[in-house]
């Protein structure tokens, strides 16, 4: 958040300096006009991220269970705050029929579950109870507001920067502004000729790779946390197995999720976009995927499934493994 | 000269976070101990419904059906305090669970109580209020252990009784039937 704006600051105040450098420019307007609109913008892209991506989705709360099987993922969410020691989330249902589920919100004490008709029809009620624990880990560990602020800000850049492109080429921003100058303007201009070179191809390169660097940035966090949930949810349900085995349900059910568009991707417990790159390793794998390896997530939490039962001093039975 | 005073400071500096760490923790683990007050209160109030859902079909099961019910108001009625309190409680407790559960086993038993269709709504509901208490126990245990393993590391260990930490109880199983490995059935998913 404190990064975008000070981003945008850069961007702003950084013009400001390249003007002031090739000719005379009394006051840093452009650059407080910047700043604040980035402000402005983050500001409202935080209050409102959360209903945003919801929309975005077409859920629709849940507030008095019909169903049986609404009935069961009202009582699981229920459960499962209680393990997690949250307040109670708000519950959404995605009208598809792919399985999936996201969470999203401010804090532990404003939150969201969503999850899809098709995971609800598809899991056990342990399966269930551990994606919900998933989603509940991500909210205790602030995860939502991160992801959902990033998603909107990833946005946001994209836009700023399109529309400050038109400006440019429409000629009305005037990157050598310095030619009605006197002589001293002229002379400043050519001393600083090196810091300007410099500082000017700093700004250019900002402008250039900053929504790729944004999105490196989302991505990088979201796969570490995505470990991170997956090992909160075997906290909070003691059942590891349960979620490497929902894991795998949805992961063979994994058409796209129609309803889950690019933007809000890697809120959700699989990436919706059926990407065949989640399921590959690798250099390219591993910067451009929203979610790590499913093989990789299903065989850690399997891992951590065996050692419980280690510990417990069970025998491993194929009940247990299936 | 200075670097005393530097020293000085740095120690007061962690002893601060140390004491607030320290009293955020006994206060969570006092809170997780109240959440399962609160659940054990809901599952008290949702017995009797419970049981006057099924009374009709299950008429000559009176026996299973007032078991259920004296357990319950059993269990109502420990209202103590103190070191004792939690025994107390959670005797009463399993003592419900064990008639409810029997209660569950009569009620598979009942095709005819199946078939209206209610009864998976009662056996999704009281599966709900078993693992809500559970998972209530099981975040309180978390954070009592949490703040019994914080006070007794090392440096903490210094300023806990400055903030009058003292180890709590866990929540233990008292019922050496419910140790057992309960017995599984799987033909209902």
């Amino acid at each position: 958040m404190i990064g975008f704006v000070l981003f945008f600051a850069w961007l702003g105040f950084g013009a400001d300096i390249i003007w002031a450098l090739e000719g005379q420019h009394p006051f840093p307007w452009l650059g407080i006009a910047v700043t604040g609109l980035a402000i402005i913008l983050a500001r409202y892209i935080y209050k409102t991220g959360p209903e945003k991506v919801l929309w975005a989705t077409g859920a629709q709360e849940l507030v008095t269970p019909q169903t049986d099987s609404e009935r069961q993922f009202a009582n699981v969410v229920d459960e499962m705050a209680i393990a997690a020691g949250v307040a109670r989330p708000r519950t959404w249902i995605i009208p598809d029929d792919d399985p999936n589920a996201f969470a999203t919100g401010h804090d532990p004490s404003d939150s969201h579950v969503a999850v899809t008709r098709g995971l609800l029809r598809l899991c056990t009620r342990d399966e269930l109870q551990a994606v919900i624990a998933h989603e509940l880990g991500h909210v205790k560990n602030l995860d939502v507001r991160l992801m959902t602020t990033l998603a909107a800000l990833v946005g946001a850049i994209l836009l700023v920067r399109e529309g400050v492109g038109r400006m440019m080429r429409a000629g009305s921003f005037p990157v050598r502004g310095g030619g009605g100058g006197g002589g001293a303007g002229r002379g400043k201009s050519k001393n600083a000729g090196p810091l300007l070179a410099i500082l000017l191809a700093l700004w250019v390169i900002s402008w250039l790779v900053a929504p790729l660097v944004s999105q490196l940035l989302t991505l990088a966090v979201s796969r570490r946390r995505e470990y991170l949930a997956d090992a909160m949810s075997a906290q909070f349900t003691r059942n590891p197995l349960a979620l490497a085995s929902a894991l795998e349900k949805i992961e063979t059910a994994a058409a796209p999720t129609a309803a889950i568009k690019r933007g809000c991707a890697h809120l959700c417990i699989v990436d919706p976009l059926g990407h065949r790159l989640t399921n590959r390793e690798g250099w390219l794998a591993d910067r451009f995927a929203t979610h790590p390896p499913m093989s990789m997530r299903i065989s850690r939490l399997k891992g951590m499934g065996y050692a419980q039962l280690k510990k417990e001093g069970g025998s491993f039975t194929s009940s247990a493994l299936a | 000269m200075w670097v005393l005073l530097v020293v000085l400071v740095v120690a007061g500096l962690w002893m601060i976070g140390a004491y607030n760490g320290l009293i955020s923790l006994k206060n969570q683990t006092v809170n997780a101990f109240k959440q399962i007050d609160v659940q054990l209160k809901r599952r008290h109030d949702l017995i009797p419904n419970l049981v006057n859902a099924v009374k009709g079909a299950m008429d000559f099961e009176r026996s299973t059906l007032e078991a259920v019910i004296q357990a319950r108001n059993q269990a109502v009625k420990v209202n103590a305090s103190g070191p004792e309190a939690m025994k107390q409680i959670s005797q009463a407790e399993n003592a419900l669970s064990g008639a409810l559960s029997r209660m569950l086993v009569t009620v598979e038993r009942y095709p005819q109580l199946k078939a209206t269709g209610n009864i998976g709504q009662l056996q999704e509901e009281l599966s709900s209020t078993e693992n809500r208490i559970a998972f209530a126990r099981q975040l309180y245990n978390d954070t009592a252990t949490q703040y019994n393993t914080k006070q007794q590391q090392f440096p903490t260990t210094l300023v806990a009784g400055l903030a009058h930490a003292s180890p709590t109880d866990l929540w233990e199983i008292e019922d050496q039937a419910e140790r057992a490995v309960p017995q599984v059935d799987l033909s209902r998913r």
